[in-house]
């Protein structure tokens, strides 16, 4: 399945979801897969479908997996668990050699 | 001519079009494609709206609210809610906010730079409701103009590295390195909650060891927590006015159970509305902010919002809003015992601030620290706001006032060192600005940074 956006979620949709959008756009750009969207929220405002890709802190993973394929982060300010998990799903999804 | 002039002062004087021009200047800088600056400084305007317009929704369910509690318990009764409190603030102050906000974090990169705080405070929205707290007291301890952006800017830009500061010794605990910061501005009573779990929480165990029903996770959706709570709270102060006073005080056609229904919903809707606007503006900001700080102060530590110390004891994060709004409902209820002004027990400050407090608490002292210091944060968030309503003139007889430990104290340390007049705050903030960095070239890199 391809993957065209990424949503990053967390409670309040403010900080820390703002700066995994920034990390998640860090790792694609090294990846050279700036095409795929990606935006960050709050757990209110998402919806069964709102993204191909969710990725939320490991506490959140329960209330977000209903919205669609989530991606847990033990350390949701861990570049490089980020980098590590994100891409080995890409590669699984053929979209990374 | 004078036309020209009069287009170029109210296009200035107009805080949704400074906002823009910020932003603006910031991604040209950046050297960021045309279309890029277009969308971002668009963006920002319109996010700055959208807030605007979200506080119009807020005063109508908050002055509701108001009445149907001085009718019910014949007295004042505030929801501290920092979204409510700084779009109301925003409707005299936005121009001093917006130019606060920009210089504290200009003046946030030179102590970092310059000293041993190397805190770069990455929580736009809480740098925001920061400059909006400081620009209200400011202006009511009789500063304006040009001195009330720098020295308010100032003082920002040190908040931004003092609480983070505070913060950092139990941080260091919860995430086991020294490479991540905590930026919310809620510092002093996490830093109170990790003091007490030391204290009483001598050989007990951790939270993380302890099973908790799944269920409660539907909390942590903050619009279905803030609607719950406002539901609760305007079912009992409507029930308690009674269905008379509805239809012939406020005036209201509808069932008052209706009514009360709705308005609690209306509240939380503002909220969503507003955040969202928050979210708008501060997309442009933080990243450009980050880029520059990492340039300069290479070797900075990034503060960053609570959530990132969620993870690691997903219990504690539960224990603690559980305890931390019991402990507001307490605080309430000793209020409205005293007969005075009642703060009641938050959604925001509860869930978040209290939820991290547990955190703070298990770090320091397990279970019984979590469930101590969350309780300490629930009653020291329902007292301390009593201080900060005095020093924010007009605004401090609004139905709603902030919810945080650190803009309260910053509140009412400036608003206080401000009864001695004009001079003492800018003396007061001058010296606390030099100090970190006079310190950093003084005395000798061995010792530890202060605090």
């Amino acid at each position: 399945m391809k993957i065209n956006k990424i949503a990053c979620i967390c409670g309040s949709g403010l900080g820390s979801s703002f700066l995994v959008e920034m990390n998640v756009k860090d790792v694609l750009k090294d990846l050279d897969l700036t095409e795929i969207d990606v935006e960050h929220m709050d757990l209110g405002s998402a919806w069964p479908g709102v993204a191909d890709l969710i990725v939320c802190g490991s506490d959140l993973e329960d209330n977000c997996k209903k919205f669609g394929e989530t991606l847990s982060l033990n350390n949701i300010m861990d570049k490089e668990e980020l980098r590590k998990k994100l891409e080995a799903l890409l590669e699984d999804k053929g979209l990374v050699e | 001519m004078s036309s020209i002039i009069k287009f170029i002062a109210d296009l200035l004087s107009a805080p949704q079009i400074l906002i823009g021009i910020i932003v603006l200047i910031g991604l040209i800088a950046q050297r960021k494609a045309a279309h890029e600056v277009i969308r971002g400084t668009l963006k920002a305007v319109l996010g700055f709206i959208i807030l605007q317009q979200g506080a119009g929704i807020l005063v109508g369910s908050l002055d509701y609210f108001g009445q149907l509690f001085q009718e019910a318990f014949g007295v004042q009764g505030v929801v501290p809610n920092n979204e409510a409190i700084v779009s109301l603030a925003l409707n005299d102050y936005a121009t001093a906010t917006a130019a606060i906000m920009v210089i504290g974090m200009i003046a946030n990169i030179v102590i970092a730079r310059f000293s041993r705080l190397k805190y770069i405070f990455l929580t736009g929205h809480h740098t925001l409701y920061m400059a909006a707290l400081i620009g209200v007291v400011l202006t009511v301890a009789g500063l304006e103009g040009f001195v009330l952006y720098l020295f308010g800017g100032l003082a920002l830009g040190l908040t931004m590295v003092i609480f983070p500061a505070i913060a950092d010794p139990t941080m260091k605990k919860i995430v086991g390195n020294d490479e991540i910061g905590f930026g919310h501005f809620s510092s002093i009573t996490y830093w109170l909650s990790g003091e007490v779990g030391k204290i009483v929480g001598k050989d007990s165990k951790s939270t993380e060891e302890m099973k908790f029903p799944k269920w409660l996770g539907f909390l942590r959706d903050s619009s279905v927590a803030i609607g719950l709570t406002m539901l609760v709270m305007f079912l009992i102060v409507t029930l308690m006015s009674g269905p008379a006073f509805v239809a012939d005080e406020l005036g209201i056609g509808e069932n008052y159970i209706v009514f009360a229904f709705i308005q609690a919903l209306i509240f939380a809707a503002g909220v969503y509305i507003v955040l969202a606007g928050v979210r708008m503006v501060i997309a442009e900001i933080v990243p450009a902010f980050k880029g520059w700080a990492d340039k300069i102060v290479p070797e900075s530590k990034p503060a960053l919002d609570c959530p990132i110390v969620f993870p690691y004891a997903p219990n504690a994060v539960l224990i603690g809003f559980l305890v931390s709004f019991l402990g507001g409902i307490v605080g309430m209820l000793i209020l409205i015992a005293l007969n005075g002004t009642v703060i009641l027990p938050g959604v925001i400050p509860h869930f978040f601030v209290g939820a991290t407090a547990g955190v703070f608490g298990n770090a320091t002292g397990g279970r019984r620290g979590a469930v101590v210091g969350s309780f300490v944060n629930g009653v020291v968030i329902t007292f301390l706001p009593l201080l900060l309503m005095p020093v924010l003139g007009d605004l401090g007889f609004a139905n709603t006032t902030f919810s945080d430990a650190d803009f309260i104290g910053t509140g009412i340390v400036l608003g206080n060192v401000a009864l001695w007049g004009k001079w003492a705050v800018l003396v007061f903030i001058a010296v606390a600005f030099a100090a970190p960095i006079v310190y950093h070239y003084v005395v000798p890199e061995k010792a530890e940074a202060p605090e």
